[in-house]
């Protein structure tokens, strides 16, 4: 293929751990020195490979947090009990470690900035991640596209980049930010405690009128739900862009 | 391969099923799911299949038509590009063989195309000689819509995304014809045994 022949294959390389950001109790974000990276869009993925002492090798799948205009590239990485990669990346990993990786993988789940619609992002979990490249992406930019973040976390204590969508949230340049938690809910709570549903949705929803485009991210039980009460609502499914990942990410 | 990560040491599986896995996949028991976007909802009234493209008069069956067809259960292990692998999943369905029975065409290529959108393209190949199915159960039950129902395609010896769901027909092409992921960076071929995930590989 004439493609493959331009693009050459996306080759492993390494990223030394510069930084470790302990994002919530079971969350972390390794901030990586990657020489060769050749750039990427947000809402795109990287793979990780590690290899243990006799050559056993796992790979994995992490989407970036960092947006494009950053220097090191950030991947936002939950702990899984009973994974296999992730205890090793959140709690294993030191600064100046290295670690294996290429990309960026991924053309459609992508948000480059360059149109004017207004965009809803809507979180689950961990699934914050490529949705924060993108917000990043254009608080770097100082877009003004209005912008809205669902984000369903389980409690105030598991909400990852808190203070940073905080901060940027009172910029007053047209994002906004709802949280709900599900599970647990401090003294005093004023967001949303309940799973996503379609009264929520509508309230925080663009009109469909407005044409905006939708990107949901999170485990699969809530992108489903999130997706369909979005096309119930009227929304274009073609504009509904998704990503999913299940209990097994490892 | 000398570098090692310091501190990992993995999950071993026995040989037998390592042997079974190919190269950076790993094994779950649950089924996970992977979409681009929203689950369409087809009710099998409004469903049918057709084949179209290089061929003299395209071929349709409504759901009631489909499935009277003959049907094939299927043991299969599969493979997401996303890295996991499930083992032994069984399925029903009408093997693309049944549905070809008759065409004659010069074509080399496929695109399968789906309800919602999707498409994905491989060589015709791929999916005769008994290597591809339209299957509507999994388990013994009715395909349900987050994977696929009514009906998806079967093409287990390739990457998932190459086994459409909400499948709707297939097209015939002289011309290959990159579908959905092979445009989004994913690999034109996706042999999950040599490891064709992305562009280039």
């Amino acid at each position: 293929m004439a493609r493959t022949a331009v693009l050459g294959r996306l080759e492993w390389q390494f990223g030394t751990v510069a930084e470790l950001v302990m994002e919530t109790p079971k969350v972390a974000s390794l901030l990586l020195d990657v020489p060769d990276w050749m750039g990427h869009l947000a809402g795109q993925h990287v793979d990780v490979r590690v290899t243990a002492d006799d050559g056993y090798q796992a790979e994995r799948s992490y989407s970036i947090s960092s947006p494009p205009e950053d220097s090191r590239l950030a991947i936002t990485v939950e702990r899984l009990d009973d994974g296999e990669v992730s205890p090793y990346l959140v709690g294993e990993v030191r600064e100046g470690d290295k670690v294996e990786l290429r990309g960026p993988i991924g053309g459609y789940f992508v948000w480059k900035g360059d149109d004017d619609r207004p965009v809803l992002l809507v979180a689950g979990g961990s699934g914050v991640a490529p949705l924060m490249a993108m917000i990043r992406h254009r608080a770097a930019n100082h877009l003004k596209t209005p912008t809205r973040l669902l984000y369903s976390s389980r409690s105030y204590d598991d909400v990852i980049y808190r203070a940073e969508l905080e901060r940027l949230a009172s910029a007053g340049d047209g994002l906004t930010v709802a949280h709900t938690l599900t599970r647990m809910h401090p003294p005093g709570w004023t967001g949303y405690a309940r799973r996503i549903d379609s009264a929520m949705l509508a309230e925080v929803a663009w009109p469909k009128a407005q044409m905006p485009i939708v990107y949901v991210c999170g485990p699969t039980p809530m992108v489903e739900s999130a997706a369909n009460l979005l096309v119930d609502m009227g929304y274009d499914p073609r504009s509904v862009k998704t990503e999913r990942f299940g209990a097994t990410g490892g | 391969m000398s570098f090692i990560s310091r501190g990992f040491r993995g999950k071993r599986r026995d040989t037998a099923s390592s042997s079974r896995l190919p190269p950076g996949q790993y094994l779950v028991n649950d089924f996970p799911v992977l979409s681009a976007g929203p689950t369409p909802r087809i009710p099998v009234a409004e469903w049918s299949f057709v084949i179209e493209g290089e061929i003299d008069k395209p071929k349709s069956w409504t759901w009631d038509e489909f499935r009277k067809l003959p049907t094939e259960q299927v043991t299969k292990d599969i493979h997401c590009v996303t890295k996991w692998s499930k083992f032994d999943t069984g399925w029903t369905g009408v093997s693309v063989d049944t549905l070809m029975e008759g065409v004659e065409t010069a074509a080399e290529y496929v695109v399968e195309f789906s309800y919602g959108g999707y498409t994905t393209n491989l060589p015709l190949e791929d999916v005769t000689g008994g290597k591809a199915w339209v299957a509507f159960e999994f388990d013994g039950q009715p395909l349900h819509p987050e994977h696929g129902g009514p009906a998806r395609m079967l093409v287990p010896h390739l990457y998932f995304w190459k086994s459409a769901k909400w499948v709707r027909g297939l097209r015939l092409v002289n011309e290959d014809q990159p579908g959905f992921w092979e445009m989004n960076g994913y690999n034109n071929y996706g042999d999950p045994w040599r490891e064709q995930r992305y562009w280039g590989d």
